[in-house]
């Protein structure tokens, strides 16, 4: 231990009134602040990264030879879009595990205390989850398409645009539950590991609901995932019926309203 | 006094919990002037966490008003955030984080340029000697490590006002007197008023201008540690050969005029104001009235004899019980 009288000043100018002279960043900067502070960690781990880019592979790979053989078109072009879906609501809903991890350690009290506004809180760290989707739905449609998957890029594309605004709400949704869950992580994945694969089955993600009985039917009618799966389907297949992809747009506004009404009212209660 | 950084009124907060309402922070009035060193102190439970919470904007008040920095801590908290540093008593820095990252996005969030906040990064890292812990994960520092860095985050935009709430709970007394030294020098070099809590007397003894006494939610007391002890007596305690001589001891004592008298079968225990000067009259007296002084001992007033005074209870004591835990309330 060394004491610190030998060291620099602390002050960076010697203007006292400088921190009220400077501009206060507006929402889009904070937003950006949070994203980019909850991606570092990831960037500077890349093997992590790696590692959950592969999940979704590993998954692709087990379940793909499973698949029936299907007279019109194959079926790997309806399965991808699901999978690529399912990982993107995995890593949302992951969200607030790591706020969970931050509320325990007090970095999150710091933040608060922080020039930076409440939304911002909550749209960056919702926004963080969608750079690893992107990326993983990359990996996944680069893999597949030497396969019997043709890749219709304009179209993933707006369907990548579609799945992050889904992820923005889930992303919310999943960083409410952990505010809620103040410091039991326990309560916080509990809820996500029941909530998620119900919503998951129900969309028809790795199984077609078409036989399924009625009141099957109607839970799955119910679930805004169903709606944005079946316009990833219809995208990745190549075609723009308008009906289902707006049908998958506003599912994807509402829950991304929805969780961001939630996620801030939830904010500002407890604090 | 010039304009306070730091003025409340009547502030209060009460907690619900299993439907009893708590009153952790009775109408508290204070001001603190600019370039104070302030120190709340109080055993735990006794407010002090929450009243800083409120002071910094992590918690409402249920009633009355406070002011810092010339805002309002309700009405106008976003300024209120942009003028003051702080440092929790967690960790400021997430865990999976590196500290240069995170000095710089905390920069950032006060609207400095890039290269401003990694400058400013960079100043901070030599001026904590953290130049070999900022490229690792945070969760890989030490305790003193970490609270450096955690120190170093609240003083990124030079604020006018820092608030640390018990920051040397958890060090061991190397770092602790590290960070005490860290703190006065800002104090001194800056001028910056700073306002801590702590339940540690001898920290709020050796660094504090002021020191603001807080049990149940009230102020007892409110000066310098100097002013708040000089109230009470020096303890003189006398060890006698024999039950008889310590009688005779305690009588001649107890003719001191205001002095507070305990025997303890050979020992005299004297309250006294002033005691030190006594001390030695005293002892002399007794040798001639043939009750001789074996042992002397002259120990001056602390806190905790000034909380003891106030309280009847010993702040030492209070800590320990373990079920006081500081009321965080809904926030966190």
């Amino acid at each position: 231990m060394t004491t610190y009288a030998d060291k620099g000043s602390l002050t960076l100018s010697t203007r006292r009134d400088r921190d009220m002279a400077r501009p206060a960043p507006g929402l889009v900067a904070d937003t950006w602040n949070v994203m980019v502070r909850e991606l570092r960690p990831v960037f500077r781990e890349p093997a992590s990264v790696l590692f959950a880019m592969v999940q979704p592979l590993v998954f692709l790979g087990l379940f793909a030879p499973l698949l029936p053989k299907v007279e019109d078109g194959s079926a790997l072009q309806w399965f991808v879009p699901g999978i690529v879906a399912m990982t993107a609501l995995m890593g949302a809903s992951f969200t607030g595990a790591n706020l969970t991890q931050e509320i325990v350690t007090g970095s999150h009290e710091r933040l608060l205390v922080s020039p930076l506004s409440r939304s911002s809180l909550l749209v960056g760290r919702a926004l963080k989850e969608v750079v690893p989707m992107l990326m993983q739905a990359a990996i996944i449609v680069v893999v597949v398409t030497p396969f019997s998957f043709d890749l219709h890029l304009a179209h993933v594309l707006v369907g990548v645009v579609l799945l992050s605004l889904f992820s923005i709400g889930v992303g919310a949704l999943s960083f409410a539950l952990a505010l809620a869950a103040k410091d039991q992580d326990w309560l916080f994945w509990t809820v996500q590991q029941t909530l998620i694969f119900p919503v998951l089955l129900l969309a028809g993600v790795l199984l077609p609901l078409q036989g399924a009985p009625g009141w099957l039917r109607t839970a799955s009618d119910l679930n805004p995932l169903t709606y944005v799966i079946e316009a990833e389907r219809a995208l990745f297949a190549g075609t723009l019926p308008a009906g289902t992809v707006l049908a998958g747009f506003a599912a994807s506004a509402l829950v991304a309203a929805f969780g961001l009404w939630v996620g801030l009212r939830t904010m500002r209660r407890s604090s | 006094m010039t304009t306070p950084v730091i003025r409340t009124r009547g502030l209060t907060r009460h907690f619900t919990r299993h439907k009893a309402t708590v009153e952790a922070v009775r109408g508290l009035d204070l001001e603190v002037a600019q370039g104070e060193l302030v120190a709340f102190l109080g055993p735990n439970g006794a407010g002090k966490s929450t009243t800083l919470r409120m002071l910094t904007t992590l918690l409402p008040p249920t009633a009355g008003t406070a002011e810092v920095a010339g805002f309002d801590v309700v009405r106008r908290h976003r300024d209120v955030r942009r003028s003051i540093g702080y440092v929790g008593q967690g960790n400021a820095a997430g865990h999976a984080q590196r500290g240069r990252d995170e000095l710089v996005s905390q920069a950032r969030s006060f609207g400095m340029s890039r290269r401003q906040a990694h400058e400013r990064a960079e100043q901070l890292i030599a001026a904590f000697d953290l130049t070999e812990q900022a490229g690792r994960p945070v969760s890989t520092l030490s305790g003193g490590q970490r609270r450096r860095l955690d120190v170093a985050i609240g003083l990124v935009h030079t604020p006018r006002i820092l608030f640390l709430d018990e920051p040397s709970t958890g060090l061991d007394p190397q770092n602790r007197a590290n960070l005490q030294e860290q703190i006065t020098r800002l104090h001194a070099e800056q001028g910056t008023t700073i306002v801590l809590t702590t339940h540690y007397l001898e920290e709020a003894d050796t660094i504090a201008d002021r020191v603001v006494v807080i049990d149940h939610g009230v102020v007892i007391a409110d000066d310098s540690a100097t002013r708040l002890k000089s109230s009470l007596g020096d303890l003189v305690r006398l060890g006698f050969g024999s039950f008889a001589d310590a009688t005779l001891g305690a009588e001649r004592a107890a003719s001191i005029p205001g002095a507070v008298v305990e025997m303890d079968e050979n020992q005299v225990t004297v309250r006294v104001a002033h005691g030190r000067d006594l001390a030695a009259g005293l002892v002399t007296d007794l040798a001639w009235q043939g009750a001789p002084v074996e042992r002397i001992e002259v120990v001056g007033p602390t806190l905790d004899d000034v909380f003891l005074d106030l309280t009847g209870r010993s702040l030492r004591e209070s800590n320990e019980t373990p079920e006081n835990d500081d009321i965080k309330g809904a926030a966190a």
